[in-house]
């Protein structure tokens, strides 16, 4: 009887070399995701250490006058703060129905032919740069739309708002139609087994059911309106300061445009004492608002994302 | 009891049969259906309205002076001013957020999906960047005025204070980066699983499947995010106020070399936010003009971006 000889066992061990690039590859792929870790770290750190010094020696009075005007010394953070809301609210009551109808018939009504070429369209008026949005509320919203019915100053915060909300409508649009899209077609048959029409069956079984991605839409649309720079910046005038107003037909200033209108066309933030302190709170402020939106918003989406 | 009568149980019958085959028209349902297509096509309308309101306010610039525009410098007339300093300052911020946010951007995004295990820690990373992306462009811009400008400015820009293209490539960089990695993450997951377990199944390292099989299947969707956020830095002009680009008047920045990277900058939606303020019918065509160069180049890009990834999508 001949012994036959096993051949020699292969080694599961990796070669030194391809050991060696799994764990530098691992190694360098840790450190980009720590990067983001570091961003979130230093935007904390950059706005808290000036915003501390502004606290902690800025003069209480100075905090509720008659306006913003940073460079003289008057810091009324009342007055940024309500042109944001203002601002907010106007982008809302434009982007909400327009871009919650738009949503809902790209998700209920259209045909997937149709979606597919309707969808793109909405894709890229979201690409469109904020800044042309500021250009098209000024020379276009204000005179053709917004003094036609009113008026108002050419500077308006109406227009700056119309246009805001215009740049949210893709936003409320997208997230929206995500929602309803991932509800499950075994509820919309059910409905329809039971003779529902499509105008029911949305609006009692695909809407309800999707309640939380609408919520989270809407959220996301706040957060986005509030921390908009540009179109403010352009269209809404009062970009030396501004008085207490709540009148939307006249300038305004939100707190975005604040801080790009204190740092704009000079070399250095100039003014009084504590102005260049001041845009740093103003952006903490604006950086917890956001943050806070955006964890909320987060949590809705997930929630339907866990349901279906 | 009654009986009910055969005639009856017929005549309900009928009843019944009437009322399912009446062909009755939904008049609400066909109402709430022009409704809500009205909406999608008012979007749609604002678009075209504005496309056609910067072509027609800026057809004078456009087609008489295209070149002149194109290659003149900033300067205090609109008859004379020029883009070339501004499409040279947007071209540089393009090509740091290619090299620095891209290559960082990816790895994070395979990081993310492939290396992190289901643990607390790729959770807090998780949100950490969706939050990122949540965060006002305004905010990144205080975060290069910061970091890039006042503790770097040694290295960004010794003779510029700091305000140079370097800081506003970083700056952008920064601020495009979450979306990188969300677009990146959301095109590596698309990649079926099986083929990830073939690699592994003849003996492949992690990396070597990332290398040679994730990374060429997830390629297109990577790439339609990467475009996305070019675009989207061509467009930001907040926290470029910020890093302090300039807006009057501006004697370096024409030169395309590396070595003038350190000098002072101006972008194309800086340009067009200063032009907007400036009175008169001559900066309104200019401005329009501007917006027209600008627009041609995002949505150009967007619209690629968008077309490729639908192109991809269908194949799959």
């Amino acid at each position: 009887m001949t012994v036959v000889d096993s051949p020699a066992p292969v080694s599961l061990q990796l070669s030194g070399r391809r050991a060696r690039s799994e764990r530098i590859a691992r190694v360098l792929f840790l450190v980009a995701g720590l990067t983001s870790v570091l961003v979130s770290v230093l935007i904390l750190w950059s706005l808290t250490r000036e915003a501390w010094t502004f606290v902690s020696q800025v003069e209480a009075a100075a905090l509720w006058t008659d306006g913003w005007f940073p460079r003289r010394g008057m810091y009324d953070i009342r007055t940024i703060v309500l042109g944001s809301f203002l601002i907010t609210g106007i982008a809302l009551l434009v982007a909400i129905p327009i871009g919650l109808s738009a949503a809902i018939y790209l998700s209920e009504y259209a045909s997937p032919r149709l979606r597919r070429i309707l969808k793109p369209v909405l894709e890229i008026l979201a690409g469109i740069p904020s800044v042309v949005l500021g250009f098209f509320a000024l020379t276009f919203i204000s005179p053709e739309i917004v003094q036609r019915f009113s008026d108002a100053d050419q500077f308006n915060m109406l227009a700056a708002g119309i246009a805001v909300g215009i740049l949210v409508i893709p936003l409320v649009a997208s997230v929206s139609e995500d929602a309803m899209r991932s509800v499950p077609n075994a509820l919309r048959e059910a409905s329809y087994g039971l003779g529902a029409r499509k105008i029911s069956t949305t609006v009692r079984i695909v809407i309800p059911a999707a309640v939380s991605g609408l919520v989270a839409a809407l959220i996301i649309a706040v957060s986005r309106a509030i921390g908009e720079t540009m179109v403010v910046f352009v269209a809404a005038g009062a970009t030396g300061g501004s008085l207490f107003s709540t009148n939307v037909l006249g300038p305004g200033q939100t707190m975005t445009a604040a801080i790009a209108s204190q740092a704009a066309g000079t070399d250095q933030v100039v003014g009084e004492g504590l102005t260049f302190q001041s845009l740093f709170f103003v952006a903490m402020l604006l950086f917890i608002i956001t943050l806070f939106l955006n964890l909320i918003a987060d949590r809705f989406v997930r929630r339907v994302r866990q349901t279906y | 009891m009654e009986l009910s009568k055969p005639s009856d149980a017929a005549r309900r019958g009928a009843a019944v049969v009437s009322d399912i085959t009446r062909r009755e028209r939904d008049i609400a349902g066909g109402v709430v259906r022009v409704v809500l297509m009205g909406a999608l096509v008012l979007a749609l309308l604002v678009l075209v309205v504005l496309i056609v309101d910067v072509v027609t306010g800026g057809w004078s610039v456009l087609s008489s002076s295209l070149g002149d525009l194109l290659t003149g410098t900033l300067g205090s007339k609109p008859e004379t001013s020029g883009l070339s300093q501004a499409i040279r300052g947007s071209f540089y911020i393009a090509v740091f957020v290619i090299i620095v946010a891209v290559p960082l951007g990816v790895a994070a995004a395979i990081y993310l999906e492939e290396y992190a295990s289901n643990g607390r820690f790729a959770r807090f990373i998780d949100i950490n960047i969706r939050n990122l992306a949540g965060v006002p462009s305004v905010v990144y811009g205080i975060l290069g005025l910061t970091i890039f400008v006042k503790m770097l400015g040694s290295i960004t820009g010794p003779d510029s204070n700091g305000r140079s293209v370097i800081s506003a490539g970083l700056t952008l960089s920064v601020l495009v980066l979450p979306i990188i990695i969300i677009t990146s993450a959301e095109a590596i997951r698309a990649v079926p699983n099986g083929i990830r377990e073939a690699g592994f199944g003849v003996g492949a390292t992690r990396w070597e499947v990332v290398r040679s099989h994730v990374l060429p299947y997830a390629a297109p969707g990577i790439l339609t995010g990467v475009v996305l956020s070019v675009a989207r830095a061509l467009g930001e002009a907040a926290p470029l106020i910020l890093v302090g680009a300039t807006t009057g008047f501006l004697t370096t920045g024409e030169s395309y070399l590396p070595s003038s990277l350190q000098e002072r900058f101006t972008a194309l939606p800086i340009v067009i936010s200063t032009w907007s303020g400036r009175p008169g019918v001559d900066w309104r065509s200019s401005t329009s003009a501007a917006i027209v160069v600008m627009l041609a180049i995002v949505l150009v890009a967007n619209a690629g971006a968008i077309l490729l990834r639908n192109h991809y999508e269908k194949k799959r």
